[in-house]
């Protein structure tokens, strides 16, 4: 940890989902601190991809709220509809960055066109405005070179540093990664984490699902544990990973380094 | 004894020679089919057109009089075809977001658009437009005969094609949709500039075979009076009791179009899987 900790940037509390009759999420608070990076970690089935959805609300909770900077969101699954919790909804997305499991690259969009395409039509960004910030956040994630190829000629691991690149062009307040290297080839996924390692000592605010216990280790102010849709425990990733209190997390951990 | 590489050696030839041979003989073999294939049909299509005009029955001279004002309707035949197939995808584009609309009035819109077209036969929508329509609608007494045309074969296809777009919306990978969300784009916005042009791109292959379905059905705008290829052969045809000749030159000419037609597709397409995807 290169940055002192700000203020709380994402605040999210009492976050309850269910699918159907399935309690996937029940009760969770979380907080993350400007340049804070927090890794999230858990057996699948755990309910942390779930969790990291619902803070965008790419999954819409059940009960609870979610803040990201300014904005304020309550669970409010019944009136989804309604057009003023949606625009709350898509204002909380522009504040947060999501880099996904499988990169989700526009394929029709080069890797430029990819990164300037929310900027300036989301956010209304002038095109050469846009342009240069997403040359500076292509250089920041090594892929300058590949602004003008369409994502199906790179390699898995440049898909996913032009996803970051995507993200960042968007100056959110907070990185969500949902398991950014789940996808990759084993070869291919130090370089994705080398990026991802470089944006969290400079102070980017990161929460991050992975089971690379190496980032977190490396990366993390903190590494948050869940299990059955609960964080059973939370601490310095010395505290969880080296020194874990709770069994399930000690049984956890013990299985992923058996693999 | 002789080691084994050594032995393998002597009794084989070069590697790279066999895979030369191997080449060769099946770019002789690819050749001789396709020359198969060009002469059969050179001697079906031949012997037909022998048999045809060697019978006495069909007047070549007439033939030869004539060929160029029918062939004249090939344009708008071609012309119809191609108006209509561009319309017919706005009218899909905008079935398949019906079909696919949460909002129950949209959808049933939709649905029941689809289900009267596709209900009712394509002859009788033709007939309907250009008869029918002007009786509730005065103004549409005015339309020239070829846009009432295009709009009833646009009507129609589009309602095919509304099941095609339809599907074509629903191949493209939910990701596209989370990411465009989770960048803040607004509903319209992720329909029109994330997942449309992946659709489009997948539909285009189907669109192509329904270009080809619509250079034929355009014939049926000859009943309402359009002077595309149909109509041409059909009207010199009876009026000189001579519908043998023309109607088989407006058949050979669809035959041809579509023949035109589906190989500029195959290259399409080609073009496609290759391409920037």
């Amino acid at each position: 940890m290169s940055v002192a900790l700000g203020e709380v940037v994402v605040h999210g509390s009492g976050i309850h989902k269910f699918f159907g009759q399935n309690h996937v999420l029940r009760g969770v608070d979380l907080d993350v601190r400007q340049h804070e990076t927090v890794v999230i970690i858990g057996r699948s089935g755990s309910g942390k991809t779930t969790l990291l959805r619902c803070l965008n609300f790419l999954e819409e909770p059940s009960l609870g709220s979610v803040t990201i900077g300014d904005i304020n969101v309550d669970a409010d699954p019944l009136r989804t509809r309604s057009r003023q919790h949606r625009e709350k909804i898509r204002q909380l997305r522009m504040r947060a960055g999501m880099v996904f499991q499988e990169f989700n690259l526009f394929p029709h969009m080069t890797v430029l066109q990819n990164c300037i395409e929310a900027p300036v039509h989301v956010r209304g960004v002038p095109r050469a405005a846009a342009i240069e910030t997403a040359e500076r956040f292509l250089n920041k994630v090594h892929l300058s070179e590949k602004r003008d190829e369409y994502p199906a000629r790179l390699s898995g691991g440049q898909k996913q540093r032009a996803a970051i690149a995507r993200a960042l062009c968007m100056e959110p307040q907070v990185l969500l990664f949902d398991e950014p290297t789940s996808a990759l080839d084993p070869e291919l996924i130090g370089e994705v984490v080398v990026v991802m390692e470089e944006l969290a000592h400079e102070g980017s605010t990161m929460i991050v699902v992975s089971h690379e216990m190496q980032f977190a280790r490396e990366a993390a102010d903190r590494v948050v544990y869940v299990e059955e849709g609960l964080i059973l425990e939370e601490g310095t990733p010395e505290q969880i990973l080296d020194d874990p209190q709770r069994d399930e997390t000690r049984q956890f951990l013990r299985r992923l380094l058996l693999r | 004894m002789i080691p084994r590489g050594t032995q393998h050696a002597a009794l084989l030839p070069e590697p790279a020679s066999v895979v030369e041979q191997i080449r060769l003989a099946r770019s002789r073999a690819s050749l001789r089919f396709r020359l198969t294939f060009v002469a059969a049909w050179v001697v079906l299509v031949g012997g037909f057109v022998y048999l045809l005009v060697s019978g006495g029955k069909f007047d070549v001279g007439f033939v030869s009089t004539w060929w160029r004002f029918i062939l004249g309707g090939a344009g708008i035949t071609i012309l119809v075809a191609i108006v209509s197939i561009v319309l017919a995808v706005v009218f899909a584009v905008l079935g398949a977001l019906g079909r696919l609309s949460k909002h129950a009035t949209v959808y049933a819109v939709a649905t029941l658009y689809v289900s009267i077209v596709r209900g009712t036969p394509l002859i009788v929508q033709v007939i309907f437009v250009y008869l029918a329509l002007p009786q509730i609608i005065p103004e549409a007494a005015k339309v020239p005969a070829i846009e009432l045309g295009i709009f009833a074969l646009a009507f129609n296809y589009g309602a095919y094609m509304t099941e095609i777009f339809r599907a074509g919306i629903q191949a493209v990978p939910g990701g596209q949709r989370e990411a465009a969300e989770a960048l803040g784009m607004r509903e319209g916005q992720v329909m029109r500039r994330v997942v449309l042009p992946q659709a489009i791109r997948i539909v285009i292959p189907a669109i192509g075979n329904e270009f080809i379905s619509m250079l034929k059905d355009s014939a049926l705008v000859s009943l309402i009076t359009v002077q595309e290829l149909l109509w041409r052969a059909n009207t010199v045809g009876s009026e000189n009791f001579k519908t043998l000749e023309t109607l088989s030159i407006a058949a050979a000419v669809y035959w041809l179009l579509t023949i035109i037609f589906s190989l500029f597709q195959d290259r399409l397409e080609r073009r496609l899987a290759a391409g920037d995807r």
